[in-house]
């Protein structure tokens, strides 16, 4: 399988980053040769495997709903680029 | 010696006798890095080692040592910015676990965070936005990486001890091509809260350090079940300690075929094979394993590792942390704060995974990836049935020079061809010095054990460190 611009482009898209022309450019075809590569793993038949999201016998750890001590309104927005009052602010959504 | 050139345990001894005190192993360790840190740049910010102090930690295990963290561990109040752009300035409002493990135990953490490929995407410590760190053993070369900054910081004395990451190598890559020892435990055996994200499946903190000993002593620290980490496991830490000093008589080592190939440097080859017969001499078994589907291993990993990593980084988007891209517009605020945010690795990164997860391409690469996962996995407990450890080399090649493979990133992914199985079957493995080759670069020697034994890894990597040199020969810097 192969990856041509139009569709680098539309998943850079998806993946909310802007790129130039000569980026694009560029990482098509880098993207290509590693997927050329990768390419490899459809010679194998995994037909009757199991996929293996991750490796510990874990699933569906839960803890008890309970109030607890975490940041405070102050501290999480410490860090915020631009915010108003107790809320992150962002480019207006809705006209 | 200089205190800066000791290692903890022994920097321990002499402050518990009174031979030393927390401020001369400062003072030390700045003398050291007015000196050297303009040719190694192991650290993401040095400017001048004049105004560094360190918080004094109550007392502990480790009280009076200073700590030098990788630049994606959440330390409270401490720049913590993934060597990225998008992070410049961030002050994570809370302390990753391990941070808080190490700070119960008294130890200091440095001030300065170690040099990183960004969000630990690289082989070399090329891709940081703060510019490359340079290989203490010839300054021409890269450290290896992501965790270089920390590797390079602990083999030029500019660290008595480190943290670094692991997702596919990148703890035992930089240990080996620095000439220090690198752990990466168990997946679940170490919190990962406060690590930032890179793949949250295969992602594990470790310690790189001037031997064995203080390997131990830190993983004992910095292990242990979190209830912040729902991966992390609930299993006791044993004191690794305890482990070191043992023989290793009749233990069975096994050699995978499939790593002994092509491109693998002749001297690399070499030495490694002179550690083997040093195992062999100490009383270890050794047999030839296989390991089938170690061809497969950099494909599933670059699928996989760049799968979680594009949906880790969403949160990257100009809103809560970081830098932000002026806009009126909200997609185009984001579009434009990732495409100047992002160094060219991460936006490959983020671009391959979001395919690889995207509707189409999802059944033939990502869900492809985790069943070829999956008999990698069973490749390891198949050997692991008869054998007690794998022995391999933990680079197919010494440091290279830096550049040289900067502009092909397929190459670059090559260099993690022997670490990188390790991360997707979720077990152990060490790099320990174990040679050098002519140009006086180190070679590291990787062993990987079944989960949850890193005790056994600490007993064979001690018995031998302590039948050899190498782990006591400086870089002349």
């Amino acid at each position: 399988m192969s990856i041509d611009k139009e569709t680098v482009e539309y998943v850079a898209h998806l993946a909310r980053i802007e790129l130039k022309p000569e980026e694009l450019e560029k990482l098509s075809r880098q993207l290509h040769d590693i997927l050329g590569f990768i390419d490899k793993l459809s010679a194998l038949d995994v037909e009757q495997v199991k996929p293996a999201s991750h490796i510990l016998p874990i699933s569906n750890v839960l803890r008890e709903d309970e109030p607890h001590i975490c940041l405070t309104p102050d501290k999480a927005l410490e860090n915020a680029p631009s915010k108003s009052g107790n809320f992150f602010s962002v480019p207006k959504i809705i006209e | 010696m200089e205190l800066s050139q000791l290692t903890a345990h022994e920097l321990l001894d002499k402050l518990k006798n009174g031979q030393a005190a927390p401020k001369g192993i400062l003072d030390s360790l700045c003398a050291r890095m007015q000196g050297l840190e303009p040719k190694v740049k192991a650290y993401a910010r040095f400017k001048s080692a004049d105004k560094l102090s360190l918080n004094a930690q109550a007392g502990g295990l480790l009280a009076g040592l200073p700590i030098t963290i990788k630049d994606n561990i959440c330390t409270e109040g401490l720049n913590t910015e993934c060597c990225s752009k998008i992070l410049e300035n961030f002050r994570p409002p809370y302390d990753a676990t391990v941070i808080s493990k190490l700070k119960s135990a008294g130890c200091s953490i440095f001030p300065l965070k170690a040099n990183m490929d960004e969000f630990a995407f690289g082989s070399s410590t090329e891709n940081s936005y703060f510019g490359p760190t340079h290989n203490p053993w010839n300054l021409e070369c890269v450290p290896g990486g992501s965790s270089g900054g920390s590797a390079a910081a602990v083999a030029s004395d500019e660290a008595i001890w480190a943290l670094g990451s692991d997702t596919g190598g990148s703890i035992r890559q930089p240990a080996s091509f620095c000439g220090v020892v690198g752990l990466k435990p168990t997946y679940g055996r170490v919190s990962r809260f406060g690590l930032i994200a890179f793949a949250s499946s295969l992602d594990q903190i470790g310690p790189i350090t001037k031997d064995v000993e203080d390997a131990a002593i830190l993983t004992r620290v910095i292990s242990g079940y979190d209830p912040n980490d729902s991966t992390s496991v609930n299993q006791d830490v044993p004191d690794y300690v305890e482990s070191l000093g043992k023989d290793i008589k009749g233990l069975k080592i096994g050699i995978p075929k499939e790593y002994f190939i092509e491109g693998m440097d002749a001297q690399v080859k070499s030495v490694i094979e002179e550690a083997i017969n040093k195992l062999k001499s100490l009383g270890a078994v050794s047999g030839q394993v296989s390991l089938p589907h170690t061809q497969y291993a950099v494909p599933v990993y670059y699928i996989i590792a760049t799968a979680e990593a594009s949906s880790n980084l969403a949160r990257f988007d100009g809103v809560q942390y970081g830098y932000r891209a002026k806009s009126d517009s909200l997609i185009e605020m984001y579009k434009k704060t990732r495409a100047e945010g992002f160094g060219e690795e991460a936006k490959r990164r983020i671009i391959l995974g979001t395919f690889a997860l995207s509707h189409g391409y999802y059944d033939a690469y990502y869900l492809r990836a985790l069943k070829v996962r999956t008999l990698i996995k069973n490749d390891f407990d198949a050997v692991f049935k008869d054998f007690d450890f794998i022995v391999a080399p933990t680079s197919p090649t010494p440091a290279f020079k830096i550049g040289e493979r900067a502009q092909d990133p397929l190459k670059m992914y090559l260099s993690d061809i022997y670490t990188i199985s390790v991360n997707l079957a979720g077990i152990p493995a060490i790099s320990i010095p174990c040679g050098f080759t002519k140009d006086g670069l180190p070679v590291g020697l990787q062993v990987m054990a079944r989960p949850f034994n890193e005790e056994m890894l600490f007993r064979l990597a001690h018995a031998f460190e302590q039948n050899t040199e190498w782990h006591k020969i400086k870089p002349r810097l």
